[in-house]
């Protein structure tokens, strides 16, 4: 398809033509549109990673190149919750490591992966500005400071359908 | 329908109006609504308050406002009443009902909501009393409290927008640029270049068609200060560029935040729509022949982006890859345009030097360092939070006086600063004045302005591990040197954690560490044996500890140390026991239990289940 005829009949894709509604197509404007597919799906899924390719008219290889370099982009779909844990320095220094550790040991998966039943995942990042209150643990967007090993698993466990790990 | 100012008198006949609406007795009741304290629930909090004051009859008569970052985050949410000044440490929504009913009906204080002083545990009334506020010199920080990010009208009230009218109306661009020349203003997201040179260069490049950007990725792992002065005070910087880019002469402003501070992207847009509707930015500005706007760009998560020439390659859409300097962005920035990139911090320096002039803004500081430094006090320090001092405070007055010392009665070891590309720095250096140089001297950096406080319980060679294992992951790929270097400085750093280190190995570290600065292109690789080397220089004996003796004297590293139960202190209550992943410990009710080293995988859930504190490492 070209990009003309992309822009004027739409992608097929409600979703996306919404997104692309609002930029004119330029190439500069790639990170952005790559920032609201993933806010709108939770992750970049390649079909619309190919369209945006249309859009844009880029290669397609440029625009995994952009969603590889920086961190925030996710190739694979998330579970239907997300937790993320600071591993910022301050965060470190107090001990964040062993909460990462017990969350993943609660859960059965490690950081970077999502649980079997497609439910959670747990994400890594390095530093949220909540410094002061560290350890930083994030749940669906719910902000939790001064976490202890103990304390995230309590958190954890008082999810909606967290499954228990049977201990090994 | 809000009114554009036309002219500069249209905005001084705003801030009569607005100050006169203000009555100074009427008594207003400020939660902070940064990021920090909304983890701790201020955003119900807020609404608890709101409704609380029309429940109690209040409505109209009584005002809540929702601040940004006050910078005591650890104590949050904080509450301030005034005129009084009040000041209630972590407060609930729970709270909220007494604080109307009591505090502001009846005047009596709260005294459980009170600060206790840490000594003394006397209870503080009043914020400026606090010793962690009263020993700072707040001049950028200041206003934060005061002000409700998402009202514009707010920062106009405190003289907002005068420094920009000043400039336009009574100053050429260069006198401009040689007041903050004179000012002494250094950058504060790293390197410390003067400011005013900067913009001179900029100024004078070829071509019409300048930019000028705020570089708000403050990479730092454990820093803030950007996020809050963004979150917290956003007119203040949009006000700094808009001066800037009149300085300069640029047509349009970026500002580059990362995409983990949404807070501060959604106050900074407000503002900024705020500013278009009111005339401030956009065409023919206050009725001058000065037009200027400015776009967001949201980071995407990578630290090398906050490298200036990285940055701009991410604001073109591309990856975000550092190139050589020369030609720097003041010549050849965006698009191939003459750009200006200044730190938030540095652009929020600027009303205030506008303002009160350069000798005033220079009275404080050091010979080479003027004006006050925010830094972001965190680790293992009583009192965390935002700290600005005059540059040259030493770190013993930060730490100790403001910080309150070590939490938990530790024993302070060093402390970080200048993030993955500085140092750390040992207890005898603490009577050192900070600036630019001192901790250049020292084997550190200023850096953006992060300073995490270590205790004995933190392993050096494990903070070394760390920093290097960050630096290999963000390092973009591009040269060799930085690549595979950071990532073999890395291997042999988590050897040695590992108990598997040698003799030679620390000369190795050195040896590559050299290679990795001389090599890089970029200030990352340039910089990136910081964190290595400055342990190296200072903590040498413990890398030795791990080499030779196969012991990690903070009992961090997991290779090297052994969890045991003290069968005196142990009350044999089966928690350990139970919580025990791996079913390492065994033992009997109301008997002594015990730790099978082999089985341990030394994840440290014993010793944060044990109440009586029996498990030790060794
Ligand atoms: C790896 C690396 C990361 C950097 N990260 C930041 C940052 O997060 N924020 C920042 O303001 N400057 C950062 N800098 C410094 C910028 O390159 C640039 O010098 C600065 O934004 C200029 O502003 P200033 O003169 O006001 O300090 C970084 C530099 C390097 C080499
Ligand atoms: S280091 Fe964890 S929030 Fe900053």
């Amino acid at each position: 398809m070209k990009k003309s005829t992309a822009k004027r009949n739409g992608t097929g894709e409600p979703r996306l033509d919404k997104i692309f509604k609002s930029y004119k197509g330029r190439a500069r404007e790639m990170i952005s549109i790559l920032q609201d597919i993933q806010d709108e799906y939770g992750f970049l899924p390649e079909e619309a990673l190919k369209k945006t390719a249309v859009f844009l008219d880029v290669p397609l290889p440029d625009i995994f190149g952009v969603a590889t370099f920086y961190r925030m982009f996710r190739l694979g779909r998330p579970g239907k919750h997300t937790i993320t844990a600071c591993i910022g320095t301050a965060c470190h220094v107090r001990g964040v490591t062993r909460v990462v550790e017990e969350i993943g040991r609660t859960l059965g998966i490690e950081p970077g992966q999502t649980t079997p039943d497609g439910e959670y995942s747990l994400d890594t990042v390095n530093c949220l500005g909540c410094c002061a209150i560290g350890p930083v643990v994030v749940m669906d967007g719910q902000y939790h400071g001064q976490v202890t090993s103990q304390s995230a698993r309590k958190l954890v466990k008082a999810q909606p359908n967290v499954k228990e790990v049977v201990k090994s | 329908m809000i009114k554009a100012l036309k002219n500069p008198a249209d905005l001084a006949k705003l801030k009569v109006s607005l100050l006169a609406e203000r009555d100074p007795k009427r008594i207003c009741i400020s939660v902070c609504g940064g990021t920090g304290c909304r983890a701790s629930e201020s955003a119900l909090l807020i609404e608890a308050m709101e409704s609380e004051v029309a429940k109690q009859g209040l409505k109209g008569k009584v005002d809540v406002k929702a601040t940004g970052c006050h910078g005591f985050c650890e104590h949050g949410p904080v509450v301030v009443v005034t005129p009084k000044e009040i000041f209630y440490e972590r407060v609930k929504p729970s709270d909220a009902a007494e604080i109307v009913g009591e505090t502001v009906i009846k005047n009596n204080i709260l005294d459980r909501l009170l600060y206790a002083d840490l000594m003394s545990g006397d209870k503080i009334l009043s914020e400026g009393e606090i010793p962690f506020y009263k020993k700072q010199r707040r001049r950028i920080l200041a206003q934060n409290r005061l002000i409700d990010p998402t009202r514009i009208g707010d920062y106009i009230a405190l003289e907002g927008y005068g420094a920009l009218v000043k400039a336009l109306t009574q100053m050429t661009p260069e006198a401009v640029i040689e007041e903050v020349k004179k000012s002494g203003l250094r950058g504060r997201g790293g390197a410390g270049f003067p400011t005013g040179f900067k913009w001179e260069f900029c100024r004078r490049a070829k071509g019409d068609d300048k930019h000028i950007i705020c570089n708000g990725d403050e990479g730092d792992p454990g820093a803030y200060m950007d996020r809050s002065v963004l979150e917290g005070n956003p007119h203040s910087v949009i006000e700094g560029m808009m001066i800037g880019a009149y300085a300069i002469g640029a047509r349009r402003g970026f500002v580059y935040v990362r995409t983990e501070y949404p807070l501060a992207v959604g106050n900074l847009r407000i503002a900024l729509d705020q500013a278009r509707q009111r005339g401030i930015l956009g065409k023919n500005i206050l009725g001058s022949k000065f037009s200027f706007d400015i776009e967001i760009e949201r980071g995407a998560g990578a630290f090398v982006c906050g490298e200036e020439t990285g940055l701009i390659a991410s604001v073109e859409g591309r990856k975000g890859e550092p190139r050589q300097r020369p030609p720097f962005p003041t010549s050849k920035g965006l698009w191939g345009k003459p750009t200006n990139i200044n730190n938030v911090e540095t652009w929020a320096n600027i009303p205030l030097i506008v303002n009160r002039g350069a000798s005033w803004y220079s009275k404080i500081g050091t010979e080479g360092s003027k004006g006050t430094k925010i830094f972001s006090l965190v680790g293992k320090v009583n009192n965390t939070g935002l700290v600005e001092v005059p540059m040259g405070a030493t770190l013993r007055e930060i730490v100790y006086d403001i910080g309150g010392g070590i939490k938990g009665g530790g024993d302070f070891k060093a402390i970080q600063t200048g993030g993955p590309s500085g140092g750390c720095i040992p207890r005898h250096l603490l009577d050192l004045p900070i600036d630019y140089e001192s901790l250049s001297k020292a084997g550190s950096i200023m850096g953006s302005g992060g300073m995490i406080v270590m205790d004995d319980a933190t392993c050096m060679v494990d903070v070394s591990k760390y920093f290097l294992n960050f630096l290999r992951d963000e390092s973009c790929g591009r040269c060799l040197s930085c690549r595979e270097g950071t990532a073999r400085l890395y291997e042999i750093v988590e050897r040695i954690s590992e108990g598997k280190g040698s003799e030679g190995d620390l000369d190795l570290i050195e040896e590559l560490a050299h290679v990795v600065k001389d090599a890089s292109l970029c200030g990352l690789g340039q910089t990136a044996p910081n964190p290595v080397l400055s342990t190296l220089r200072y903590f040498r004996r413990e890398y030795e500890a791990h080499i030779k003796d196969k012991r990690c004297p903070a009992g961090v590293c997991k290779a090297l140390i052994q969890y045991v139960i003290d069968a005196e202190k142990c009350i044999g209550c089966l928690i350990c026991l139970k919580q025990c992943p791996v079913q390492a410990v065994t033992g009997e009710i109301k008997k002594p239990h015990k730790i099978d080293s082999d089985k341990c995988i030394r994840c440290g859930v014993c010793v944060d289940v044990c109440k009586p504190k029996a498990v030790f490492v060794v």
